[in-house]
């Protein structure tokens, strides 16, 4: 059990209980491979038997495909840019991320508070400001900041990638550089500083991100297994001995299922930890 | 981001603020048209009328997507598309922009609803002050009985429905508009709002408020003939 705590005032309504689950995030610049390791951890802990939620930005059913369109027009203002990715911040805290928290799920989320709070911070908003917008946050379990030490490095990724440069990404809209690549590595660099800036406020946990993506992933496992008991289960056979530990069994169990009955877990026995 | 109370520009911001039925829309439309007929170049900016917001909130309105805090996040998010767009540019050209309600409403919904009185503020912390903000107080039987007449059915989230005070919607709008106007009371000296008693006569209000207005029209007319000579 985790007792609940927020960063600043709690959300209005909201009863303050502890709760079962675990809220592991995934921060780090655009390119250092987020979404890969989110991908990967959630079958990882899927074959441990943890029922999994993965979220991010601008998947909340309120807001999502208002940013959507209006990104994509490039036409809000700076502002109101930041206050709807807070709407839809909140709008998937309180109805995605604590319902499943309270349920006993691991909650990944690719991205959270910090990456907002960095792209208003270099776009002149106050960063008070946006911190105290910010307040309504949960104070998650575990911060893995995946970092690639230069803008360059990021940019050489991004195009590895095969998807090239993206508007946002890029800062385009700052006006930091005559071309993509320019302002890529203009504006990356200033998220970088402010990342860097709040890894001790928030007690980030750095993982080197310039590693190959299998040594990233092996760090970002054992963080996780700090907090988190991961054993083989029992047998692999729908039929664990003793049940998962995840509050809901039966949607855990029924998760699972075609996971770890495909791949059995690689992980060796873990020393006993308190359970969720 | 400046923040309010620090913006410096030529031009000239007034709003009406108070509950519904207070009268304050009407007041508004005069006050536009007098300083129109003057000559001054206005511009006129509303409440939930960001073009790309719109889509969102009603949706959420249909489909009661809303929590406090959200529906507070997408109001401010209206509001910040609207200073943005409508309110500080025609205030740097040196215009004079109406605006029929102003973050107060946001300040009176919001905590009415349950949401931190400070947080609300500081989402709002980048809103332009305006010159002077006309509070129109009228008691809530007015003020209901104006609604009543006026709108055939009240709205979930205007009626408060989303928040449990009462079963009937017209109760529970009524629960909803005291505790806005206990907001709006408070919010007369921390914020200096100009209070006008919205049972008097409808020309006799507009009296008062261009009275007002025109000082700090007056003064700005002086700027000017400093400026020319």
């Amino acid at each position: 059990m985790t007792e609940m705590k927020f960063y600043g005032t709690a959300l209005s309504g909201l009863e303050i209980e502890p709760y079962t689950g675990k809220l592991i995030v995934i921060e780090g610049t655009d390119g250092v491979g987020r979404s890969t390791h989110v991908a990967l951890l959630r079958t990882w802990l899927e074959s441990a038997g943890y029922a999994v939620l993965d979220t991010g930005m601008t998947r909340s059913v309120l807001a999502g495909r208002g940013i959507k369109d209006a990104r994509s027009g490039h036409t809000l203002g700076r502002l109101t840019m930041q206050l709807y990715y807070a709407t839809d911040f909140a709008d998937r805290l309180e109805n995605e991320i604590l319902p499943a928290l309270r349920a006993g799920f691991v909650v990944l989320t690719d991205r959270y508070i910090y990456s907002a709070i960095a792209r208003a911070v270099v776009r002149g908003a106050d960063p008070n400001w946006i911190r105290a917008i910010y307040g309504i946050a949960l104070v998650p379990d575990a911060i893995l900041y995946l970092r690639v030490p230069t803008a360059e490095e990021l940019a050489s990724r991004v195009l590895a990638s095969g998807r090239g440069f993206d508007y946002w990404e890029s800062g385009m809209d700052m006006g930091l550089g005559d071309d993509y690549y320019d302002s890529f590595v203009a504006y990356q660099k200033l998220l970088l500083k402010e990342f860097d800036r709040m890894k001790t406020e928030y007690n980030f946990e750095v993982i080197d991100a310039s590693k190959p993506v299998k040594r990233v992933a092996m760090a970002l496992r054992r963080s996780i297994k700090r907090l988190i008991e991961i054993e083989p289960m029992a047998a692999v056979d729908a039929a664990p001995k003793e049940p998962i530990k995840a509050e809901p069994k039966e949607k855990a169990a029924a998760v699972n299922a075609p996971a770890a009955a495909a791949k059995p877990p690689e992980a060796k026995p873990a020393e006993p930890k308190p359970r969720l | 981001m400046i923040s309010y109370g620090h913006h410096r520009y030529p031009g000239r911001l007034f709003v009406v603020e108070g509950t519904d039925g207070s009268g304050k829309s009407t007041q508004l439309s005069l006050l536009y048209q007098w300083l129109k007929s003057e000559g001054y170049s206005v511009f006129f900016s509303e409440w939930n009328s960001s073009p790309l917001v719109k889509d969102t909130t009603r949706r959420a309105k249909k489909r009661r997507l809303f929590t406090p805090t959200t529906f507070s996040l997408l109001h401010a998010t209206d509001f910040a598309d609207r200073t943005e767009r409508d309110i500080i540019p025609p205030l740097k050209a040196g215009a004079i922009v109406l605006a029929d309600r102003y973050i107060y409403t946001a300040f009176a919904r919001d905590v009415a609803r349950g949401c931190e009185r400070a947080w609300v503020r500081e989402v709002y912390k980048f809103a332009v002050k305006p010159t002077a903000a006309f509070f129109f107080r009228a008691p809530l039987d007015i003020a209901i009985d104006r609604i009543a007449s006026g709108r055939p059915q009240l709205k979930f989230y205007e009626a408060g429905m989303d928040m449990d005070w009462a079963d009937d919607e017209e109760d529970s709008f009524k629960i909803f508009q005291g505790k806005i106007l206990e907001e709006y009371d408070h919010m007369v000296n921390e914020f200096g709002l100009t209070v006008i008693d919205g049972t008097q006569a409808i020309r006799t209000q507009q009296r008062q408020m261009r009275e007002i207005v025109s000082r700090y029209l007056k003064e700005k007319l002086k700027e000017k003939a400093v400026v020319a000579k």
